[in-house]
């Protein structure tokens, strides 16, 4: 059932949640550490297990890769409720401290990746793909 | 007829985002294939039109949420806001090469320290530049350049004036924004094309936001791998900022 996969994916993520917020307590800070990335981890883990078990027939897994794919709609809702005029508002020292931080992240990234490049395998890179970078 | 349209928009308002942005990427997508024949991809113009939308709600209302401040679109802080956003980034892990993930995790972590270091210091250096010279001001400025979240919670905790703190806000919303409109534009030079340079990227970058907006405008495959690491940036920018940094910084001035 299609619900599975949904509850699957809540699960996962509320458990990653409270494990990135009880990270954050021990270590003093009023912040997630990382609640997203483990839930992702964990999420990653538990569905290739029920794979390999045979667990996860199709309709379950379109509870997951719907909301993959309903991703890039999410992302433009959230641009569109961002406060850019705020960010652009902010004086100089804002716009100038924004944008030499972005600058020099970008300028880093191909400094950080050395020179091997294994560029993903050529596919469609549409948003409808039910689950991108997967090998099967 | 005006009145039924408005009152069905404001009650069904997470059900008229669907609609609007339904028709935002479709209109994107026939803009990305008719005028640049593909080459400017239709998700980085749908996020290049969202911007605009909530600018021009930001300056229309004077809110804080863009267009969602606009009673008719409320629905798009829902369906943008954190809870969606953060669901629909761990749904895109699925199907993801664990063993990418363990090749770069080395580089990745090595990033997300490298990425809050740089931003920091480019902040500072902005704020010294233009006269900063407490340690407090140069470190919550500094601290917004990281992320908007870090920004303001450093200054609370260093007990910034509020001019500060909405400065250093403005600074890691402007490092987003700009994010979400450069990442597409500078993939091809920076490499940014495989999981490896994507988690990368997440950790330098480290703003969700930005980090999640530009990987799906340059090729939504790599998300989950910048999304990894990026989820890590903002909780090791509040651990650093008002401690180690802050202290760095009262050291030089």
């Amino acid at each position: 059932m299609v619900i599975y996969g949904v509850g699957l994916l809540a699960g996962c993520m509320l458990v990653g949640l409270v494990t990135g917020d009880v990270l954050g307590t021990l270590l003093g800070i009023d912040a997630n550490l990382g609640g997203v990335g483990i839930a992702m981890l964990l999420l990653i883990l538990v569905t290739g297990i029920l794979k390999q078990r045979g667990h996860l027939p199709e309709s379950t897994e379109q509870g997951i890769t719907f909301w993959n794919a309903m991703y890039i709609p999410i992302v433009v809702a959230m641009a569109a409720s961002q406060n850019v005029a705020a960010a652009f508002s902010g004086g100089l020292v804002a716009l100038l401290a924004g944008a030499l931080a972005m600058a020099l992240g970008l300028l880093l990234v191909p400094v950080l990746t050395g020179h091997r490049r294994e560029p993903l395998p050529s596919g469609d890179a549409s948003t409808t793909s039910p689950a991108p970078g997967r090998t099967h | 007829m005006n009145d039924s349209i408005m009152t069905v928009f404001d009650k069904y308002h997470l059900i008229a985002a669907f609609a609007v942005i339904g028709l935002t990427m479709f209109l994107a997508h026939w803009v990305s294939k008719r005028f640049t024949r593909g080459r400017l991809h239709g998700s980085a113009i749908a996020i290049l039109v969202g911007l605009a939308l909530a600018w021009v709600g930001g300056v229309m209302t004077g809110g804080k949420h863009g267009l969602a401040d606009v009673t008719l679109f409320s629905g798009l802080g829902l369906m943008g806001g954190g809870m969606l956003r953060d669901l629909a980034i761990i749904a895109t892990a699925y199907g993801v090469r664990f063993q990418e993930i363990k090749q770069a995790g080395v580089r990745g972590v090595i990033a997300l320290f490298a990425g809050v270091l740089i931003s920091f210091v480019a902040g500072a250096v902005v704020a010294v530049s233009f006269g900063y010279t407490s340690a407090v001001d140069i470190t919550t400025i500094a601290a917004g350049a990281v992320t908007y979240i870090v920004g303001p919670v450093t200054g609370a905790t260093l007990g910034a004036s509020s001019e500060v703190i909405a400065l250093s806000i403005a600074a890691g919303l402007v490092k987003s924004i700009l994010t979400m409109i450069f990442t597409p534009l500078t993939a091809k030079w920076i490499g940014l094309d495989n999981p490896r340079s994507a988690m990368i990227f997440g950790g330098l970058i480290g703003t969700t936001s930005g980090v999640a907006a530009g990987l799906a405008a340059t090729d939504a495959r790599l998300v989950p791998y910048g999304a990894m690491t990026a989820t890590f940036y903002t909780g090791l920018g509040i651990l650093l900022a008002p401690t180690v940094l802050f202290l760095a910084v009262s050291a030089l001035v």
